[in-house]
């Protein structure tokens, strides 16, 4: 099969650059060594968030977000999207400093996003908490969405864009013959004048082929969910010093995560819930709402996702070849960026360069 | 409750009680965890605590149950009823709630013996009140003595079905009409098989004196009912179906359905064993082989959870399955557990002679298993109809686990329980991937109802 980008990797990030590339008139087609969306993509916690950025993020995730905000016209899909705000709560006055000395950090680059709020809105906002905490910091534009909607409200303008997606086809070698790639798969073999690498917790391994190294850990970050309840909560509530990301959902269950890491054979594909985790997040969670204690937990899983030793991902052109690129390596919160990115690879292939500053990202950086 | 077993036991229906008092006097640390708060399981539910007159109308498979769970009883096998099982991983990890403390147990052998659940049936009008399966008929009359008062509609297939008319004949329940859905097709398919059954007499003979007993009293069985409907606003008010060519309604308020059963396959699912689709019982078992070891190994399995052959069988596999647990912790010699298996392997095999029969003979037509009426309810926790299912299939979510994400169907309290098989065949039958290894729901744990309260029982400093 011949096409001008060939995207390996079939989640949220190749079918947003698949997607922004077909707008611009490129052919394209995205692979996927298993389905659309079948790890980190799928199963996230769906995060909309600008809160608590890296700072150089910060740019990126602006730009997201406004994304977001009209992301129906993007995709003809609202992808369940919500903005309820997201929320760290403190507990304490050291809590509180740390959230104010972030605020003052965000500020201080010129961004409004961030808001400390007292205990008097804090529990305006969130009646349903425990009554010791303090305040918090607050990111009003912020929300979730659902991750499986998204993925298939992307692919889908894409593919209406005329861009073919092939599930269960895996990348073998990638070679180049002239200018252009040849990657031979375990569906035949695709020309291409341009490949991305966006394949997830995959993505050291197709980098591999190029023998370019990343320093790339596959993770399984676990979550669980629990039966529908009356609406109680709006914001995406964290904490300050605690390990916890909680929300309701449009339909009444509750996300519970809190960057907990399952136990993971990369090889296998198998992931293995670490329960004694899942009970402190458990635990953590009815720290602040102790009324939940009789709620049922309907399903835990762990979805397989890159990390970077950064915790920053890898946005840039190969090192090693031309007309290679990556986009990988989003350590748990490349669901908010998604839209952006596509964008961000789409001017990278075919202007040769981006309106946003993405040198902090760059693969040499390692 | 140690942290750790030599031999872990999960249910306490025949495989289980039988596998425990072989395991018994072993000199092995072993324990046997279950739901129910007393030994039986759902076949020999209530088996000690039941009165006479009660055991009687249950009959003679009933009352064997009694022996069993007497001679578990008098075994030194630690006994933990009420007792949920959550969780089981390929490191023969257990996540367990037992007087709502949570713990983390392992074992070097673990025998799943989880038994069958009802085939969840979805038809037009199933989830209205009134409609009810037949096992929580039998768990009612078991436990407590209930029977229906104002009379009651049967539907569906298989012996339980049978059985259950045959019993509420015998305590004067008004059975307004049994509609067996077996097509007449059915019958021609299971003669060859009839030979073979024949051998397993008994289980023929004693369902033709219900059947002649019923027919004597004057009930009604339609044979290749079709089209069944429950009809009613917000309680089941009529049941409709077509019989030979024609429609009928009958007027109920209460419908009890029975579709034969399948195993409970979600620790098994939950921990990684390989499973297979059985296409003449028409579900998915765990793969195992003749001793009852699955593919991961020091998981076994035996009973109803490893594929439908009933309690005898179940009986025998889990005293077959026990000792291969005694041999593999250097307990029995190879020759000693070989000769210890011998007589319960023969009379296993002679039990499931009837099986290749029943299963013919009871199959469900295709056109319940794959609903073409769009408006049927297929997962009742979350709403979602067999038409919404066809249309995630139509735009490209073409197996079970894309059409779950996609319409949250089996994503509610039952963990897909009611739903999976219903959706394996509805996404087979609009086009997507075949009814297969591969095409169940991927398994969620937990695999019980846990609560929040109970998993954070699991964190080090309330453990007791």
């Amino acid at each position: 099969m011949n096409t001008d980008v060939l995207i390996i990797g079939a989640g949220l990030m190749g079918s947003s650059i698949a997607l922004q590339l077909a707008m611009r008139g490129c052919k394209c087609a995205v692979i996927d060594k298993a389905s659309p969306g079948r790890h980190a993509s799928g199963a996230n916690a769906g995060g909309l968030r600008l809160l608590n950025r890296d700072p150089a993020e910060i740019p990126l995730s602006l730009e997201a977000a406004k994304m977001w905000h009209e992301i129906e016209s993007l995709v003809d899909s609202d992808c369940d999207s919500r903005f309820t705000g997201q929320l760290r709560v403190a507990e304490n006055k050291s809590d509180m400093a740390k959230l104010e000395e972030r605020a003052s950090m965000v500020r201080a680059m010129g961004y409004q996003h961030e808001e400390i709020i007292g205990k008097k809105e804090l529990y305006q906002l969130v009646p349903a908490l425990a009554p010791h905490c303090v305040g918090g910091l607050l990111c009003r534009q912020d929300g979730y969405g659902r991750p499986y909607h998204a993925v298939t409200a992307f692919r889908r303008k894409a593919e209406s864009l005329g861009v073919t997606f092939q599930s269960a086809t895996e990348a073998y070698t990638i070679e180049q013959e002239g200018k252009d790639w040849k990657v031979k798969t375990s569906q035949g073999t695709f020309n291409s004048s341009i490949v991305v690498n966006c394949a997830g917790a995959w993505s050291g391994k197709i980098a591999g082929m190029l023998n370019e190294s990343v320093p790339l850990t596959p993770k399984a970050l676990m979550l669980m969910v629990t039966e529908r309840l009356p609406h109680f909560v709006d914001p995406v509530m964290g904490a300050a010093s605690r390990k916890l990301s909680f929300k309701q959902m449009q339909n009444g269950t509750l996300i519970i995560g809190g960057a907990l890491v399952a136990k993971l054979d990369f090889k296998k594909e198998k992931t293995d819930l670490d329960w004694n985790q899942l009970a402190e997040s458990a635990k953590t969670v009815l720290h602040f709402f102790p009324q939940l204690q009789e709620v049922r937990i309907v399903r835990a899983w762990a979805g397989i996702e890159a990390y970077m030793p950064d915790n920053l991902p890898v946005i840039s052109a190969s090192q090693k070849a031309n007309n290679f690129y990556h986009a990988f390596g989003f350590s748990a919160h490349g669901f908010q960026l998604s839209p952006v990115i596509g964008r961000i690879m789409s001017q990278l292939i075919l202007d040769g360069h981006s309106e946003l500053p993405i040198e902090p990202f760059h693969i040499n950086r390692f | 409750m140690n942290d750790h077993y030599q031999l872990l036991i999960i249910g306490g229906g025949p495989a289980g009680l039988a596998a425990a008092t072989t395991a018994s006097g072993q000199g092995i640390s072993c324990a046997l965890l279950d739901e129910q708060p007393a030994p039986g399981g759902q076949i020999y539910r209530s088996i000690e605590s039941v009165p006479d007159t009660r055991a009687q109308t249950l009959g003679t498979e009933y009352l064997r149950g009694k022996t069993l769970a007497a001679a578990f009883r008098e075994s030194d096998v630690e006994y933990y009823p009420e007792t949920r099982v959550w969780s089981l991983n390929n490191g023969r990890e257990i996540g367990i709630t037992h007087k709502s403390q949570s713990k983390i147990i392992t074992a070097d052998q673990i025998l799943v013996a989880s038994g069958a659940i009802e085939r969840p049936m979805p038809f037009s009008g199933w989830t209205l009140p009134g409609v009810m399966q037949a096992g929580a008929g039998q768990i009612l009359f078991k436990a407590a003595g209930v029977i229906p008062s104002d009379g009651v509609v049967l539907a569906g297939s298989g012996p339980l079905l049978l059985l259950l008319a045959w019993q509420y004949l015998q305590l004067g329940v008004d059975i307004k009409v049994i509609l067996d859905v077996t097509p007449l097709s059915n019958h021609l398919f299971a003669l060859p098989k009839l030979p073979r059954a024949l051998l397993a007499h008994h289980y023929l003979t004693k369902g033709l004196v219900y059947q002649r007993d019923l027919s004597r009293a004057g009930v009604k069985t339609k044979i290749g009912a079709s089209n069944l409907q429950a009809a009613g606003d917000d309680l089941l008010k009529s049941v409709n179906y077509r019989h030979l060519g024609r429609e009928h309604t009958i007027e109920t308020d209460l419908l009890l359905t029975h579709f034969g059963v399948i195993p409970h396959i979600w620790l098994t699912q939950s921990a990684g064993c390989k499973h297979q689709w059985d296409n003449s019982q028409q579900c998915w078992r765990p793969r195992h082989d003749e001793w009852g070891n699955t593919s991961i190994e020091g998981i076994l399995v035996a009973g109803d959870g490893a594929g439908i052959n009933g309690a005898r069988s179940a009986e025998h596999a889990g005293r077959i399955a026990g000792l291969q647990a005694l041999f593999e912790l250097g307990i029995l010699t190879e020759s000693e557990r070989n000769k210890q298996a011998k007589n319960d392997q023969k009379w296993m095999k002679a039990d499931r002679h009837i099986r290749p029969f029943l299963e013919a003979y009871f199959a469900i037509p295709q056109s319940m298993l794959a609903t073409t009426d769009n408006e049927t309810i297929i997962c009742r926790c979350e709403e979602i109809t067999a038409g919404q299912i066809r249309e995630a299939v139509e735009t490209g979510h073409g197996g079970s686990n894309d059409v779950k994400y996609i319409t949250r169907c089996g994503m509610g309290a039952c963990q897909g329980r009611q739903c999976a098989n219903s959706v394996a065949h509805i996404v087979a039958d609009a086009g997507g991937e075949a009814v297969s290894e591969s095409s169940h729901y991927r398994g969620r744990p937990p695999v019980a109802p846990l609560t929040l309260k109970q998993l954070a029982s699991l964190t080090k400093e309330n453990r007791q």
